[in-house]
């Protein structure tokens, strides 16, 4: 891999966290192809079980199992030029009966027993009462996958994780505080510990995506004073996603309502309007400057915020996979990745 | 062209907002939709609205954003619904508004369900906690509770409910049933059965259980066991209350004085969604009164079409500087500028007519208001009012620029 610093170069396990449908799913894919450049092997992971990830790469609901799903961002002139073709993306979709399974096949060799727990519903038990539970098993997958070795080196260089949105995001990080409400003792708080090491250590950053709105920048604000509350998580970048082009400077936008002058250049372009267009443009103008002026003060909040911030464009027509690259190069152009 | 009627067409009813909040007989107005398309909005404008056209009306709102909710004084959280203050009642109207504290809510409903002892029983446990904050479900739940509590009052004639941020727009219908199953599944059963000696199935306590709480035991620590088997048998003294009252807040949203609007913005997404819910609605025989198609962008220079505009701004980009006035370069940059952003609106609004039209088309006789996407956030009783205005006046809304 190029020797080139991003900005989170210690880190190998992102979490990606914003309020709902700001692009959480979309900006996780975007990072995991921007960090799987040559030679590199990323794991996406889904934990909400809405096959969000087998959407928007247009393939078949994922099981629970490590997949290929997608080439990386060939580097460092863009998909697949001079750089090289890049590494690879794998894509998995935790839902926390698998992970049960797996945690006790892991540590205990109780699969079997896992398969009775599950049928008799313990699962549906701990994910209704107890989300604790629960989220301690998705993010111990996370977090195993992050941590598992073969032949001394990591398996995946980085695993990108397509988190729950801000509301939920630090009772969700929070697992063993969370469990130990329940479990004071025992395996499962045991496990919780460990998961929480890794949580809670410079290999881990949560981002945050949000779009230059009210509320999406309100929460993204709430989320990360949350976040540095629970010292030792790492508060990582902010993604303003769908951002439309300024089409004028700031000049303009204040000058932009000078009607005989639109009338002018008008008819200069030979558009033989009514008397009242000049002006209806003008009023379509300001309400565009009024709009970019709001704009440009949710950025101001979240810049003030103090991370690193990144701006990645409103991609008009749906998303796909040449819309992920784009996506992906802005995110590696920035020093996201 | 007038822009509602050239969209729709001939075939697609308006919405009637005026007669819907005039008409006494309602009771009820349920605003629902998927996240973030404008529901506490919508709820909050149409509240308004109804107070100031003489009606006694409370809101209830589940998620303001924060300067929304100062602006209506949603400041204190104690789960009443406080008066509004700004509210024009010279017609003889209300405002009441309240936030929905869902914890408590919860509280509230064991505590008027379990004698004193056992409440404290059930509100100390840590799976009541645990449920009582963060169950999938919950907030849906107590939202329909709360409203059942503030219709049983009869202190309004009206009022108007907001749905929690859901991001599938039926887990408000779905939430009181899921929660109901989940409180009387095999699961719970089977844990309360140990702590209920005598009951018959106890004779079914066989190896198959013995050895599920033993390994639940050995994964949790036999505290927890015994913590959800406590809160269990307490709960279960009040399973037939649950059932009770949600079900007759289900009644009352199919009753005659209801009238459910479904919010969508114009995005496949959103209105796909509120298809589902339409379809939804149809079957469970709730009165659906209409859509609100919210954030719409519509220009004030329609009858200039995009290519036109492209064109023109093309022409003005390539001429030589210097012509016309004395600076005229610059003018012309700035006109082209304005052309090239009147062309992404119209493309922009093109898209929204054509996503749109497919679900009037899948659902011609459901009628239809739209409010435009203004250029700054909704945060006071005026922009709640001007949403107002323009959900009632139909005809002319969206063909001047907003307020302020
Ligand atoms: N940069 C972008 N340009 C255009 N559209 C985008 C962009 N980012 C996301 N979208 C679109 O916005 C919608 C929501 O995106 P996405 O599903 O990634 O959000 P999310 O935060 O994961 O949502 P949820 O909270 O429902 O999980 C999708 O339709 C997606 O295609
Ligand atoms: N017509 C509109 N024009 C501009 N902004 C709007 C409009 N409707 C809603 N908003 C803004 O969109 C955001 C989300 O609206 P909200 O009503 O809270 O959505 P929901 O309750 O459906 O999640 C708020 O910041 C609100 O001010
Ligand atoms: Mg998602
Ligand atoms: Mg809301």
């Amino acid at each position: 891999m190029t020797a080139r610093d991003t900005d989170w170069d210690g880190v190998r396990l992102h979490v990606v966290t914003g309020k709902g449908g700001t692009g959480k799913t979309t900006v996780a894919a975007a990072l995991a192809l921007a960090l799987a450049g040559r030679g590199r092997k990323v794991l996406l992971i889904e934990v909400e079980g809405r096959q969000g990830i087998a959407r928007l790469f247009d393939s078949p609901p994922l099981p629970y199992e490590e997949r290929k799903i997608a080439i990386g961002l060939g580097g460092p002139e863009g998909p697949r030029v001079s750089g090289g073709p890049g590494g690879d993306v794998y894509a998995l979709a935790v839902d926390p009966e698998g992970a049960l399974l797996d945690y006790l096949e892991m540590f205990y060799n109780l699969r079997r027993t896992g398969k009775a727990l599950t049928r008799l519903g313990v699962v549906d038990f701990a994910t209704t009462i107890a989300p604790g539970l629960s989220d301690v098993l998705v993010t111990g997958k996370a977090t195993e996958a992050t941590r598992r070795r073969q032949k001394g080196v990591h398996v995946y260089d980085n695993v990108v994780m397509d988190a729950p949105p801000t509301g939920r995001i630090s009772r969700f990080l929070n697992v063993s505080t969370e469990v130990s409400g329940l479990a004071k003792v025992g395996p499962i708080r045991t496990h919780a510990d460990t998961v929480a090491r890794v949580i809670r250590s410079p290999q881990t950053a949560v981002h945050f995506v949000a779009t230059l709105e009210e509320m999406p920048v309100q929460e993204t604000l709430d989320g990360i004073a949350e976040l540095r509350a629970m010292t030792e998580i790492q508060v990582g970048g902010i993604m303003i996603n769908m951002v439309r082009p300024a089409m004028l400077g700031p000049d303009d936008l204040q000058a932009a309502t000078d009607e005989a002058e639109l009338a002018t250049a008008l008819k200069a372009a030979g558009v033989n309007g009514d008397s009242a267009l000049p002006r209806d443009l003008a009023a379509e103008l300001a309400g565009h400057a009024r709009h970019v002026e709001l704009q440009d003060r949710e950025r101001c909040e979240l810049t003030a915020a103090g991370q690193p911030s990144y701006e990645l464009p409103m991609i008009t027509d749906g998303i796909d996979l040449a819309g992920l690259y784009r996506l992906a190069a802005e995110l590696r152009n920035q020093g996201a990745a | 062209m007038s822009h509602a009627s050239g969209r729709h067409g001939v075939t697609t009813p308006r919405l009637e907002m005026d007669r819907i909040i005039d008409d006494r007989r309602t009771r009820i107005i349920v605003c629902c939709g998927s996240g973030g398309v404008g529901k506490t909005t919508a709820a909050a404008a149409i509240g308004l609205r109804a107070a100031e056209r003489g009606r006694q009306t409370c809101v209830l709102t589940v998620d303001p954003a924060r300067r929304l909710a100062q602006s209506m004084g949603l400041t204190s959280l104690d789960n009443t619904p406080r008066p509004v203050d700004g509210v024009d009642g010279t017609s003889g109207g209300s405002l009441h508004a309240m936030m929905l504290d869902m914890k408590r809510t919860f509280d509230e409903i064991v505590e008027a369900h379990a004698d004193p002892d056992r409440a404290a029983q059930i509100l100390a446990n840590p799976f009541y906690q645990s449920l009582s904050s963060s169950f999938a479900g919950t907030q849906e739940y107590m939202a329909m509770e709360k409203l059942g509590q503030l219709r049983r009052a009869e202190e309004w004639d009206l009022i108007v409910v907001d749905t929690p941020p859901s991001r599938n727009a039926l887990d408000f219908l779905d939430a009181p049933q899921r929660l109901g199953r989940f409180l009387d599944g095999r699961l719970i059963r089977v844990l309360a059965s140990p702590v209920k000696a005598g009951r018959p199935y106890m004779k079914m306590l066989n190896a198959g259980l013995s050895m599920m709480t033993g390994a639940l035991t050995k994964l949790l620590g036999a505290q927890v066991l015994k913590d959800a088997q406590t809160f269990i048998t307490a709960f279960d003294t009040m399973f037939g209350g649950f059932r009770e009252r949600a079900e007759s807040t289900y009644r009352l949203l199919q009753a005659p004085g209801t009238s459910f609007l479904v919010v969508a913005a114009p995005e496949p997404d959103a209105l796909r969604e509120a298809s589902y819910f339409v379809e939804r609605l149809d079957e469970e025989r709730m009165p659906l009164a209409g859509l609100i198609l919210n954030r719409v962008h519509r220009s004030p220079a329609a009858r200039l079409s995009a290519a036109r505009s492209l064109a023109a701004a093309e022409t003005l980009e390539v001429m030589p500087n210097g012509t016309g006035a004395a600076d005229g370069a610059p003018r012309y940059t700035l006109a082209a500028a304005a052309l090239r952003l009147h062309a992404e609106r119209m493309n922009l609004s093109g898209r929204e007519q054509r996503v749109a039209g497919a679900f009037t088309s899948a659902h011609p006789t459901v009628p239809v208001a739209e409010v435009v996407a203004l250029p700054v956030d909704v945060h006071d009783l005026a922009g709640l009012r001007y949403i107002g205005e323009s959900l009632a006046n139909q005809s002319q809304a969206g063909s001047r620029a907003p307020l302020r």
